[in-house]
């Protein structure tokens, strides 16, 4: 489980927050801390062989930072990894970036079980889905 | 009084307030036995402040409303502030775009996705006298929400006055300023502490003896509040910040009375009413008491708290979102009763975007009917001598004691930053908050009860991604065109940066000469190095 | 559970990783992490071909600055052209199974590299297991070419010194102010420091932690052709990079020279060797002598003696006729 800040703003409550509300639900988290880039976001999911990402924004630049961390996931072959998220994200974009391959994207107001109850069951929906590991 | 043990069963085991003090069920005269009247409370406008700042309070004049905006380009913002000074308006506040605030230009490829997003897109010079045209500077009072780059915003405003013709010393507003709160909370900095408080000195003697009218920082406490911290962490980690700046301009060889008169606050307004109450009452007390005891100044604004106002973005929710109107119509009262001097509203719509004129408009409005309609600005702190409010206040006041006990004892406030004190402290308190939500303990209308299902549909504002190009092609224009002397500019920055000398007036040469801000800033990095995320969490 | 599907698909993952594939290699480290049956086909396709990196360990107590000198440390072998691997390595998450690992936030620099590949490992609840597979991560780090692999470890535990046990040369980071760190530091780990990293050093009290552990060297000096240097760093401002850099170098080409390396890789082998016969062995009879809870009651009651019970569960699980008497 990779738990990333991206954007350019440093509200990183929310994704320290979700980073140990995991941990505590038995995941082993990698937080990498502010200022994440889609490449070195990718990079980080890929030497950790992640079973998920999830993507913090705050910053309005969520449009730009999903859909190219979905576009470097699919040029790196990592199309078996879940991409999640959440921040400040109009309902409108919610929709395209779901087309863009984020899975899903949670707003304020969401608690921790939700997150964890959704991730453990799409990290075992992938699982069964076979893809070696 | 008598225990709680005996009677009628009640609610909960225990009642508490985030900053973890446990709530009696009822407060008497016991409670406040030793508040002496004089001492501890005092008049508006008199030694301790804690009634309040001012001899008249809202009776003289309401508080400012100050609502902070922005976004687009440059002339997308001039134009709305020429709408808002023609409706009468007399103040401007500038919001600035991600890449301003941390000294990027529109075109590196960290501002990827950001500009004009969050705020105005100002690149340079050209930009600042775009945003402000047609604007008399001597007119209005402009507020700057910049820390890590407000050497650089200060020195743009100054420049746009100077080639209208203004003076520097004709200038009023405010600029944020505060750049040890980056560290503990909101993590928008460039360089390491040290270089950057350095800075933050520069613009107090520099401004001590240009900008007279000029507020030189808002020490604040709103973004501590923000990243999880409890009422209690916000005004202590606050007020030392305040009291470390206040050192350093002593130590730069600053009077007291040339500077701290110039140093106002920056409270959040969070849910629980009493708590806020009390905090804002305490910090005043407080202040006035350090700086006595400490300074003994002269001048008594040097032990005058002032303070700007926000409701908490934080409490407002992404489910039910019209109810976030009532939210912080609840946390405004608070914050009008606590004495604050100015305020901003947020917009019911923040969770999803930056707000619409609609939602902006219901937020101004709420400050209007608290000014106009409840008889709240009539009389002067309407809760002292309440024994529940008078018994928080004081247990605010020894919340803050022992913070300043443990600071002191790890060596200050920087040595307690680079050590990732307060940084751990307001993560736990983070955690604390959403473990209360997660288990039921704290109810949140729409999120842990009373859910509805569905979304209340609402507007939302829809930012157009064009911006970018467009900013990005005039920066190149800029580039082209400019004369070389930016070059020598920059080459002076770097050498007052390698000595001692004050960089306010290298900077200002520098803006004069069209370098940009992420010139002037990765000049700057070149000598202090940059500041990483040391990662507590 | 081995299909010889599993196997094939094993093998191409090994090809894929050894060709440079870092996906394939991410694989194997967590196949390394958490499946005990594929690690020995793993690690004797990989173990000949991990002789050629330089292995750096890097331990000290929580807060020295272990990660952003490891950070700055990798940036240094970059400038020479070297590619680097990390292993950041945190014994030291709770009970309930989930780690929360936040080395990477200091290594920032690094992310974008594709000459430096970062891995984090936490330990998953078997105590010792950490230290194996942090060794076999770090050889299929060397394996797939890089040519220097940095092991960082937080802690001053037995633990933390059996998982920098795999390097060549083993920094122990140290800060002032942590309280008489010197005086209640592990002779282990004392044991284990080629060289001495004090970083922080521009906070007080930086030269007397020098002066301390010069004092104590003196003392301890086991007659050693190698005295540990001390070597002043700021790690987050990279001083004293440069000279700790050059002291690894120093250490590696003491070991080369004086015959240590081979003597160190020999005494490497042995503590490998034996690390993996007892897990062989001690699966081995935990899957033949079911009643080996039993004699483990018998002697916390008294009623038998441990060595008794080894004796007869040695016997029972037919390992050897007649016991190791």
């Amino acid at each position: 489980m990779v738990i990333a800040k991206a954007g350019m703003d440093g509200h990183d409550r929310g994704a320290k927050v979700v980073a140990r509300v995991l941990r505590d639900a038995g995941f082993e988290v990698i937080y990498t801390g502010l200022y994440q880039t889609p490449e070195s976001i990718v990079a980080t999911a890929l030497q950790e062989d992640a079973d998920a990402v999830g993507i913090s924004v705050l910053s309005a630049a969520h449009k730009h930072v999903f859909s190219e961390t979905a576009r470097e996931m699919r040029q790196q072959g990592l199309d078996d990894v879940i991409l999640f998220g959440g921040g400040i994200i109009p309902p409108g974009d919610v929709e395209w970036l779901e087309q863009q391959g984020v899975r899903r994207l949670f707003l304020p107001g969401t608690s921790g079980p939700e997150i964890v109850a959704w991730l453990q069951q799409a990290v075992s929906a992938q699982r069964a889905s076979g893809s070696g590991g | 009084m008598a225990s709680a043990g005996q009677g009628p069963s009640e609610r909960k085991p225990a009642f508490t307030n985030s900053s973890g003090f446990e709530i009696k069920r009822l407060y008497s005269g016991d409670d406040v036995a030793s508040l002496d009247y004089l001492r501890d409370l005092g008049f508006p406008g008199e030694f301790p402040y804690t009634r309040g700042p001012q001899a008249t309070m809202y009776r003289g004049r309401p508080w400012t409303i100050r609502m902070f905006s922005g976004f687009g380009s440059a002339a997308d913002t001039n134009r709305r502030y020429r709408y808002l000074l023609d409706q009468g308006q007399t103040g401007l506040s500038v919001a600035f775009h991600l890449p301003t605030l941390l000294g990027y230009d529109s075109d590196h490829p960290r501002a990827r996705g950001e500009v004009g997003k969050c705020g105005v897109a100002i690149d340079s010079l050209a930009d600042m006298e775009t945003l402000l045209d047609g604007i008399r500077l001597d007119e209005v009072s402009t507020s700057m929400t910049i820390n890590a780059t407000a050497i650089v915003a200060l020195c743009l405003y100054v420049a746009v006055a100077e080639k209208q013709g203004i003076p520097a010393h004709k200038l009023r507003g405010t600029i944020q300023n505060d750049i040890l709160k980056e560290y503990i909370a909101q993590k928008e900095w460039a360089f390491p502490v040290r270089p950057s408080l350095r800075l933050v000195v520069d613009t107090f003697e520099w401004c001590a003896s240009n900008m007279p009218e000029w507020n030189t920082i808002s020490v604040s406490g709103y973004h501590i509040r923000e990243a999880g911290a409890t009422a209690a962490q916000e005004l202590a980690f606050t007020l030392i910040d305040g009291l470390t700046y206040v050192q350093e301009g002593v130590n730069r060889g600053l009077k007291v009375d040339e500077f701290v008169p110039r140093l106002s606050f920056f409270w959040d307004l969070h849910n629980d009413f009493f708590e806020e109450i009390a905090k804002m009452r305490a910090a005043r007390r407080i202040w006035a008491r350090e700086m006595k005891r400490r300074y003994d100044p002269r001048d008594p604004r040097s032990c005058t708290l002032r303070a700007h106002m926000q409701t908490a973005g934080v409490t407002l929710t992404a489910q039910q979102p019209l109810n976030n109107v009532v939210r912080v119509a609840l946390q405004a009262l608070a914050g009008v009763i606590g004495g604050g001097q100015s305020m901003h509203t947020n917009s019911y719509d923040e969770t999803y975007a930056l707000p619409t004129e609609q939602a902006v408009t219901v937020a101004l409005r709420t400050q209007q009917i608290l000014q106009s309609e409840t008889g709240l600005t009539d009389t002067i702190d309407p809760f002292a001598g309440s024994y529940y409010v008078e018994a928080l206040t004081n247990q605010m006041e020894e919340a803050f004691s022992r913070y300043l006990e443990r600071i002191d004892a790890m060596g200050g406030m920087v040595k307690a930053i680079e050590a990732g004190f307060p940084q751990m402290e307001i993560a736990d308190a983070a955690m604390r908050y959403q473990a209360a939500i997660d288990n039921r303990e704290q109810l949140i209308v729409g999120v842990n009860a009373y859910q509805a299902e569905g979304a209340d549909a609402i507007p939302i504002l829809e930012i157009d991604d064009s911006l970018e190009a467009e900013q990005v092609a005039r920066l190149e224009q800029l580039r082209a065109r400019r004369a070389p002397g930016w070059r020598h500019a920059l080459e002076a920055v770097r050498k007052a940066a390698f000595g001692g000398a004050n960089l306010v007036p290298p900077i200002l040469e520098a803006v004069h000469a069209y370098a940009t801000v992420g010139e002037i800033m990765d000049t700057l990095r070149d000598v202090f190095g940059e500041y990483h995320d040391p990662g507590y969490y | 559970m081995e299909g010889p599907e599993e196997h094939s698909s094993l093998a191409a993952l090994l090809d894929r990783a050894l060709a440079g594939d870092g996906r394939s290699a991410a694989r194997l480290m967590t196949l390394l992490e958490s499946d005990v049956d594929a690690t020995p086909a793993i690690m004797s396709r990989i173990y000949p071909l991990a002789g050629h990196a330089q292995v750096i360990g890097v331990t000290g107590p929580p807060g020295a600055g272990k990660s952003s000198l490891v950070d700055k440390l990798a940036a240094a072998f970059r400038a020479q052209g070297k590619t680097v691997g990390i292993v950041a390595v945190d014994p030291s998450s709770p009970f309930t199974g989930g780690a929360l690992l936040g080395d990477r936030i200091r290594m920032q620099g690094r992310f974008s590299d594709p000459g430096v590949f970062i891995r984090s490992m936490a330990s998953r609840g078997q105590p010792g297991g950490l230290a194996k597979a942090s060794q076999n991560v770090v050889a299929l780090m060397a394996a797939t070419g890089k040519d220097t692999v940095i092991i960082e470890t937080v802690g001053v535990g037995q633990e933390e010194i059996d998982v920098v046990r795999v390097a060549d040369t083993t920094v122990v980071v140290l800060v002032p102010g942590l309280g008489d760190a010197v005086q209640t530091m592990k002779a282990g780990l004392l044991e284990a420091a080629d060289v001495f990293a004090v970083n922080k050093a521009d906070y007080e009290g930086a030269e007397r932690l020098v002066k301390d552990l010069e004092l104590m060297l003196h003392l301890g000096s086991s007659g050693s052709a190698w005295s540990p240097p001390i070597v002043k760093t700021i790690a987050t401002e990279g001083s004293g990079v440069d000279q700790l850099v050059g002291s690894l170098a120093g250490h590696f080409d003491y070991l080369q020279g004086s015959g240590e390396y081979l003597k160190r890789r020999r005494r490497a082998a042995v503590a490998e060797i034996d690390g993996v016969l007892r897990g062989q062995l001690m699966s081995a009879i935990a899957r033949r002598v079911p009643a080996f809870d039993v004699y483990a009651s018998q002697v916390a009651e008294r009623k038998c003696d441990p060595y008794t019970a080894a004796d007869r569960i040695l016997r029972e699980s037919g390992l050897t006729a007649e016991g190791l008497g």
